[in-house]
């Protein structure tokens, strides 16, 4: 009790006689745990709001969803009439349609592509569809639309306007607002357009080779629980390829999803927090150094090497719980601004309210970041020799290596895998990120040595000696270079490699003007269409890329099991293609979903063969039997989820009819490239007889002529979808844009920190620049040169940090692209450089308002103080 | 109370061994006063450290009221300066982030005195500070810095008392103040005093001078 008492009040008595150098302590976890808090707590929002929204989110208790019409599927039918029996009256139904579609009105002259939906009346049965005007909903039924407002704007039209689509003509009654479960920037890809169900076949788009998804909604009594019904049904109809969700599975999956979001953004804010940590490491190495007269003096008193290293413990402790309560409030605050970071992202209303178990977790990572990494550099203050109260240490202690600095160590790298698994929930993938961090930290470390050993090599011997001033500060003893490249750099690197991703990623979607890369996708072209897209085309000054044939089929056996009896017995284990199995929702998806296939005795652009051989002339078999099979080219990523390799037999059921394959090659597919690319591919002379579409593509650099084409399209051809694949780009560049502006809200935050770190390790090193600068100005510097060399000194280190955060960012860059989005990779110069602009000018503004002191105290007072 | 035998201390240095001390022998009875004089670099510091149990000798041994302070570890050798040792250093090591008072009372509170504050209060009145205890160090002169460093250095009655030039950076009237109040405390609570000196003025106050040259005794008025 009397080693803790004394260390308790030592440790607030020495912390409040330099409150101002502690409370850098405390900001360096102020902003990771704001951080942290915004997220966990917005996350928890979420989850919360999930959870009250949920029938909201499905629009009904039960559904059922499919590609095929419902009413023609025996097995959805019968399910449909067993639930109406067991609820009677009660149970309501409604059913929808989804499909893509070209919209335009009379008076503009360009057509939009759409998200049509027809619903049945009562549809959605919960949450409420908000419109402009209130009443619009309410005229869907009597032969109106509502639509997204943006297709308004794009069309150039008013409510009121008639608006064709298909051969159907629609009066517009309002446009939305909300609709629960619905994610706002869903209309980047599509404006929605919600029409009458019954009104739908007017349209006439709902032929053969139409993409769209048919939907049955439930309202179920109290009497008939959702979820086991589902569970019952859900093997048949599965096999029927129709979908079952309830409430708790959408609200799970949501769930699942978001939190996987948080969990990732928690893990940005909680590198925020780790720099933070080093930031604390730092300060109290220095406070240790700048104690040691006083360890000295305690240490002749009697007080042992264990009550010191407490004292300065809880020192650090509790100003890191000061700097975790800050945070925790900065934090709930900023909370507030989350839901417009990710508007149109969620599908949710999202009611903002602090967690206080975020707001608990936050402060505790706080708390235990701090004495964690306060730990170590505190140890020093046991090689204190309570003989240095009678001679002064020239040497700072010698660093004593025993089982306690080894347990220290031990104890930080378990504490940042422990809060880094915490924070992600795995223990795994919090092993992962921690060493991730500890590379980059590393890497940077070493990074910041080779600054200082260029600096001491490359500092001009001649030439203005306050710039050589400035830039020896960057190797002299007590340089900042190390603090300011890992501090700062750790931030900037973030930015740089979240901005060379992005870049990156989209290149390969950006069509551009320039090029001659098609922009315009034509779908769903009937045969007997050809010519009269070719001539629509045509009097546009276009001219259509080959109509590449489009046949729709299923999987009916793969190496000579059925299908069936595959998703009988839930994908199991099928060396190698265990990977069937990939449980609820995406589960088996490559046996079960609808192939688009083609037939061509050519490779595409965007592909190439990995495996085995082209197709010759050799190649045409007609299918009919097993002993006659055709040849395929199957993409290789597909083929390892079938778990099947080169001669494997593949059975296809092709609108009835059955056709047996064999693999004769594996393909490489780059599917970042906009062309017609397909999982399979068959030998020409196979399926030329079977009914399919096409699809080409053409290019129109003209926007207006573009929207002219458009419009005749859908005037002549109105099945045919035009894709316009500027439109995709701006979608895609939207969301993407999205996401990262939040990961990057995130980053900002390490930057932050690192701003933090940078004035506590000038804060902590004042009292040295204060005796240089004041002899400097009694030897008869100006405080205009001090300003001069302080200004090098900073900019200089703003932009080695810079420098180094742009070549590692640019080196994880590539990885990424190279690894991961298996792109070429681009450095996009101009916004790396204003980044580093942005870094120069932080780490200079930074500095020079920290050092304001030199130029302002006295050379006397100084003088006098020592 | 203190006995020292064959004491010996010397460093590594440039590839070699440098000797400070060598061989120093001699007894001090409980409550004496002894002086240490001698020329710089002779050896007087390094000895006062290891009387005080601040370092290890490399040959030889200091017992300190019987006990061995070789064969204590460093923090048996804190426990044993927080139940009979004081310091008072020439640069008064005051820890800078404490008031007077609390200077005084770190000793106490060490050893777990639950009047420390009082006994604090009432040491800083008999070395004329009563109203500075709440100043900070920064906020003394030196002479006052110095007078709160005696009245710590006899706050827990310390059966011996080690001060290093107490009077080295003090001028002659603060210097006369803080060996008078030495003395006076010395008398009142029987205090062994090792003082160590270049100020002759004050070493002839010592009841014995032992005196040092290149790290060996030359003249010990009480052999």
């Amino acid at each position: 009790m009397t080693t803790l008492g004394f260390a308790v009040r030592l440790a607030w008595r020495d912390a409040r006689a330099s409150w101002r150098r502690l409370g850098l302590l405390t900001a360096a976890v102020t902003a990771g745990v704001a951080a942290l808090v915004a997220v966990n707590s917005f996350t928890d929002n979420l989850r919360t709001s999930v959870a009250e929204q949920a029938q909201a989110l499905l629009g009904s208790d039960l559904s059922l969803g499919a590609r095929a019409p419902l009413d023609t599927n025996a097995v959805a039918m019968r399910f449909v009439d067993s639930l109406q029996r067991a609820g009677g009256p009660e149970v309501a139904v409604a059913r929808s349609v989804s499909l893509a579609a070209m919209a335009y009105v009379e008076a503009s002259g360009t057509a939009r592509l759409v998200q049509l939906r027809g619903v049945e009346p009562g549809w959605p049965f919960y949450g409420a569809i908000t419109t402009e005007p209130a009443g619009a909903w309410a005229m869907v039924q009597s032969g109106a639309v509502v639509v997204d407002p943006s297709l308004l704007t794009s069309l150039g039209a008013r409510l009121g306007d008639t608006l064709r689509v298909g051969e159907a003509r629609f009066p517009i009654a309002g446009t939305v607002v909300n609709v629960p479960g619905e994610v706002g920037l869903q209309s980047a890809f599509g404006a929605r357009i919600y029409v009458a169900h019954r009104l739908l076949p007017a349209t006439e788009l709902l032929g053969f080779g139409t993409r769209a998804e048919y939907d049955i909604a439930f309202r179920l009594p109290a009497t008939i629980d959702a979820q086991a019904v589902a569970a019952a049904a859900r093997p048949a109809l599965r096999e029927a390829r129709v979908r079952i969700r309830t409430v708790a599975d959408d609200r799970d999956n949501l769930t699942e999803g978001l939190t996987r979001l948080g969990q990732f953004l928690g893990l940005v804010a909680l590198a925020a927090l780790l720099l933070g940590g080093l930031g604390t490491a730092s300060a109290v190495h220095v406070l240790i150094r700048q104690r040691l007269d006083s360890i000295a003096v305690l240490r002749c008193l009697g007080a042992t090497s264990g009550q010191i290293v407490l004292a300065f413990l809880l020192q650090a402790m509790g100003m890191g719980l000061l700097g975790a309560l800050l945070g925790a409030a900065i934090g709930v605050g900023l909370q507030q601004a989350m839901p417009a970071l990710f508007a149109d992202l969620l599908p949710v209303d999202v009611q903002v309210a602090a967690s206080p178990m975020a707001v608990l977790l936050g402060v505790g990572l706080g708390i235990w970041t701090a004495a964690a990494f306060a730990l170590l550099p505190l140890l020093g203050a046991r090689s204190v020799p309570p003989l240095a109260t009678l001679r002064r240490l020239t040497t700072p202690p010698r660093t004593r290596w025993d089982g306690s600095r080894i347990a220290a160590i031990l104890a930080l790298v378990a504490s940042v895998v422990g809060l880094a698994a915490v924070q992600v929930g795995s223990l795994i993938e919090g092993t992962w990120f921690a060493a991730s961090v500890g590379a980059a930290l590393v890497v940077l470390w070493l990074a910041s040595l080779a600054v200082i050993r260029l600096a001491r090599r490359f500092t001009p011997r001649r030439g203005s000696y306050l710039i050589r001033q400035g830039l020896a500060n960057l190797h002299r003893p007590g340089n900042q270079t190390v603090t300011v490249v890992l501090a700062l750099g750790f931030g900037a690197f973030l930015l740089t490699t979240l901005f060379t991703a992005q870049v990156n990623l989209l290149r390969d979607f950006r069509v551009g003007e320039e090029g001659e890369r098609p922009n315009l996708v034509l779908i769903d072209i009937q045969p007997d269409q050809r010519p009269l897209v070719e001539e629509v085309l045509a009097r546009e000054g276009a001219t259509a890329t080959a109509f590449t044939p489009i046949v729709t089929m299923r999987l009916a056996a793969v190496a000579g099991e059925r299908v069936s009896t595959i998703l009988a017995r839930g994908g199991a284990s099928r060396a190698p293609g265990d990977t069937l199995d990939e449980g609820e929702g995406s589960g088996l998806w490559a046996v079960r979903r609808e192939y688009r296939s083609t037939y061509r005795g050519e490779l595409g652009p965007a592909e190439r063969v990995v495996a085995g051989t082209w197709f010759t002339p050799a190649d045409s078999g007609r299918g009919l039997t097993a002993d006659d099979p055709v040849a395929v080219s199957v993409e290789q990523d597909l083929a390892a989820e079938l778990g099947i390799g080169l001669g494997a037999r593949l059975v296809w059921n092709i609108q009835g009819i059955e056709l047996h394959t064999v693999v004769r090659s594996l393909r490489e597919v780059n599917w970042a490239r906009f062309e017609p690319n397909f999982f399979v591919i068959f030998a020409p002379g196979s399926l030329e007889g079977a009914p399919q579409t096409s699809v080409t593509l053409t290019r129109v650099v003209d926007p207006a002529a573009r929207g002219r084409l458009q419009r005749a399209l859908a005037e002549r051809v109105p099945n045919v979808t035009s894709v316009d694949l500027g439109e995709v780009q701006r979608a895609l560049e939207a969301v993407i844009g999205r996401v990262v502006a939040a990961i990057r809200f995130m980053a900002m935050f390490s930057l932050a920190t690192g701003a933090i770190v940078l004035i506590g390790a000038i804060a902590t090193s004042r009292w040295q620049r204060l005796r240089e600068g004041t002899l400097l100005r009694t030897l008869g510097a100006t405080r205009a040169q001090l300003l001069r060399i302080l200004l090098v000194e900073y900019a200089a280190l703003g932009l080695a940090a810079a420098l180094v955060a742009a070549v590692l960012a640019g080196a994880a860059g590539w990885a990424l692209a190279h690894f991961v989005f298996e792109t070429a990779f681009l450095l996009p110069v101009v916004p790396i450089a204003v980044l580093a602009g942005g870094l120069v000018l932080l780490t200079t503004v930074a500095g020079l308002w920290s050092s304001l002191d030199v130029l302002r105290r006295p050379p006397l007072e100084v003088l006098r103080a020592e | 109370m203190l006995r020292v035998e064959g004491l010996t201390q010397g460093y590594h240095s440039g590839g070699g061994t440098l000797t400070v001390l060598k061989d120093i022998n001699f007894t001090l009875e409980a409550g004496g006063f002894l002086a240490i004089t001698g020329p710089s670099g002779s050896g007087k510091t390094t000895l006062l450290g290891l009387l005080a149990g601040l370092d290890r000798p490399s040959a030889g041994r200091v017992l300190l009221d019987g006990i061995d302070l070789g064969a204590l570890d460093e923090d048996a050798r804190a426990a044993l300066r927080r139940r009979k040792v004081g310091f008072i250093f020439q640069s008064f090591q005051l820890i800078p982030t404490l008031t007077a008072r609390e200077n005084v009372q770190v000793p106490l509170e060490l050893a777990g005195e639950a009047s420390a504050a009082a006994v604090a209060d009432d040491l800083l009145g008999r070395v004329g500070l009563g109203a500075r205890g709440h100043h900070y160090p920064s906020q003394l002169s030196g002479g006052e810095q110095q007078r709160v460093a005696v009245a710590r250095a006899f706050s827990t009655r310390p059966d011996i008392l080690f001060a290093d030039e107490p009077t080295g950076n003090l001028d002659g009237a603060n210097g006369g103040v803080v060996v008078e109040l030495m003395l006076a405390l010395n008398a009142e609570f029987g205090t062994t005093l090792v003082l160590v000196t270049h100020d002759l003025e004050v070493a002839a106050l010592a009841r014995r001078q032992i005196r040092l040259a290149d790290g060996r005794v030359v003249d010990d008025t009480g052999a």
